[in-house]
């Protein structure tokens, strides 16, 4: 009676315990609270989801580029040791033309995720929100896409319409959600 | 006996295609038929029959064997080649050299490497990744907690967007296989599956998508569409049978077995799931080649059916006369390779090579045929299709289709990306073999 008991209890143990997990997982994961992610979590989406409020404008983006981002994107975006940032060819003069924002890139957001993730190259993630609204004006405006004095923020700069767009073509359509 | 007796074993073979090419299969039919056949790439004259007398090294013990092995130190030449050996501000590149290899996994110390700023200094006990998102309950695992998941181990290759990218160039270079096409490498990894875990999260019906970050110092992130993850996605920890190396994602990287390298994010900190793509710079610029006319692909995810001759190849001098084995590796994002086919004549005649089994799904699969050099002319030449029915196209169907470069780019240059076509090798008369288009 005493060993039916215990076996009962063991199998009864075994069975909730085996409720609560998957039943392809050994469930080691620990749970956690989006807030505590929130440090690493700096994606920024097309549609501006992750976007953090502050806001700057290309006047103020100009004086930040030529302290922190001249020594290797150039003059003006024009290029140095790293690519260079405005101006560009059109694309159809060849497979080879170099890639800016103003003749390629779709999204504006990009610019901003890209620089506040990884830029300066020296020193990522150092730069203030604001700063990283200004220099993404500064990189717009470069490109003649927005003007001097308009403000990027959280609302304006997913709604930038970017030249190219619309210059893509899927590769593999069927494989992309 | 004369080192000349193979050419003699040849005559009473059937030529398989023009130029010298003989059946993939002669060795095994053979047996004997090649025993005095020269054995490959010696850079001086093969030694003629003589007396044998004591080595100096067998004179004396050798030495200790170390904790970890080294190679030999006449293979120190043996090595990848660095494109920014300082550490500059910008990407480095370090290539396999194909060449030197054979068999079908890439030695960890020379498996391909881009980094965009250096592999960071990790440390594995703080190591953590992070699940989250459209889940309905955000993970974080350690790396002890996921060596106690069930593992897998595959065999996978894995090749950068932008490897053969000077292929694009409208005039052959002056390079060999290691520059064309030294940012693929293949190797066993075993880890977690990643369905196993998003599946322990709980996977939001509106998830379409996963970003996934690494913790370099520019954080990279790539886009992944969720029926990738949870078809053969894995969160890799060892390659080849030991942890990842520093420059391959140390400790853990995901993998993801044929789609494009930068894909497959080393470091890997955390997977957030998403409604839409995050384009980020390598997805909305980075890897969206340009098309003729001016448009641009986006989301080239796979690595297409490709294959390249390791042996002969520039940089291996031709000795002499007579028997040699062509070899190379060929691999498809598409799954297995089912046939690869090899001429010795510039694509005018070919002869289908022996595949090494066993032949994998999204991994190198080596080719092999006998080749009889007669002392003239050769180009090589090979093409491969996979068992998804994809075949390799020609130089001219990946022109006509995609275009080639304005211009002559520099050997480390990335004109354009996804270059998938044929490599052709020039044997010239004096054994120097060099990159031309054919």
């Amino acid at each position: 009676m005493y060993m039916r008991s215990v076996q009962f209890l063991m199998l009864t143990g075994l069975f909730i315990h085996c409720a609560v997990i998957n039943a392809q997982s050994p469930g080691l994961g620990t749970p956690i609270d989006e807030i505590d992610i929130a440090a690493w979590n700096i994606d920024v989406l097309p549609d501006g989801t992750g976007l953090p409020s502050g806001e700057g404008n290309a006047v103020q983006g100009k004086i930040i580029y030529e302290q922190k981002c001249i020594v290797c994107h150039g003059l003006n975006g024009q290029g140095g040791i790293s690519p260079a940032l405005a101006g560009g060819e059109p694309l159809s003069n060849g497979i080879d033309t170099a890639k800016t924002i103003g003749n390629f890139w779709p999204y504006a957001t990009t610019i901003f995720d890209y620089t506040r993730r990884a830029m300066p190259w020296f020193a990522p993630r150092t730069l203030t929100d604001n700063e990283v609204y200004s220099l993404t004006a500064y990189l717009l405006a470069l490109n003649n896409i927005i003007d001097q004095e308009d403000i990027m923020d959280a609302t304006s700069l997913p709604a930038v319409e970017m030249p190219n767009r619309d210059g893509f073509i899927i590769r593999f359509p069927e494989r992309t959600p | 006996m004369s080192k000349h007796s193979s050419i003699d074993s040849f005559r009473d073979l059937r030529p398989a295609a023009a130029n010298g090419l003989y059946d993939r299969r002669a060795f095994l039919k053979g047996g004997t038929a090649f025993a005095t056949a020269i054995g490959g790439y010696t850079l001086s004259e093969t030694l003629n029959a003589q007396s044998l007398v004591d080595d100096p090294w067998s004179a004396s013990a050798g030495t200790p064997t170390g904790p970890y092995e080294a190679r030999s130190r006449f293979e120190n030449s043996v090595v990848r080649t660095m494109t920014n050996p300082n550490g500059e501000p910008r990407s480095q590149q370090s290539r396999t050299p194909h060449h030197m290899l054979d068999g079908t996994f890439t030695p960890n110390g020379l498996h391909f490497v881009i980094s965009r700023s250096g592999p960071p200094d990790i440390d594995p006990d703080q190591h953590r990744l992070a699940i989250h998102g459209l889940v309905k309950q955000p993970l974080i695992f350690t790396l002890d907690s996921l060596m106690r998941y069930p593992m897998v181990s595959r065999m996978a290759f894995v090749e950068c967007g932008g490897n053969s990218a000077p292929m694009w160039s409208p005039e052959p270079l002056d390079a060999n296989v290691q520059a064309l096409h030294g940012l693929v490498s293949s190797a066993e990894w075993s880890g977690v599956m990643l369905s196993t875990l998003l599946e322990e999260a709980g996977i939001e019906p509106s998830a379409k998508w996963l970003i996934a970050e690494g913790s370099d110092s520019l954080a990279l992130h790539r886009s992944v569409p969720l029926s990738k993850a949870l078809d053969d996605a894995m969160i890799a920890m060892y390659q080849n049978g030991e942890r990842l190396m520093p420059g391959n994602g140390y400790p853990m990287r995901l993998l993801l077995p044929g789609w494009e390298g930068n894909m497959n994010v080393k470091w890997l900190r955390r997977i957030e799931l998403v409604d839409q793509p995050a384009m980020s710079i390598y997805e909305a610029r980075t890897y969206a080649p340009i098309l003729p006319g001016g448009k641009a692909y986006q989301f080239y995810f796979l690595q297409e059916v490709k294959s390249f001759i390791t042996h002969p190849s520039p940089g291996l001098l031709l000795s002499d006369h007579g028997f040699y084995e062509i070899s190379g590796i060929a691999y498809s994002a598409n799954g297995r390779i089912s046939k690869v086919m090899v001429s010795a004549d510039g694509g005018e005649s070919w002869a289908e090579a022996e595949l090494q089994a066993p032949v994998l799904p999204k991994a190198f699969t080596r080719f092999r045929i006998p080749w009889q050099w007669d002392g003239g002319p050769a180009v090589l030449q090979s093409r491969a299709w996979d068992e998804a029915g994809y075949v390799q196209p020609t130089r001219s169907e990946i022109v006509a289709a995609r275009g080639e470069a304005s211009r002559v780019p520099n050997v480390n240059g990335f004109p354009s990306q996804h270059y998938n076509g044929p490599t052709s090798w020039q044997v010239n008369q004096t054994g120097e073999v060099k990159h031309v288009y054919a």
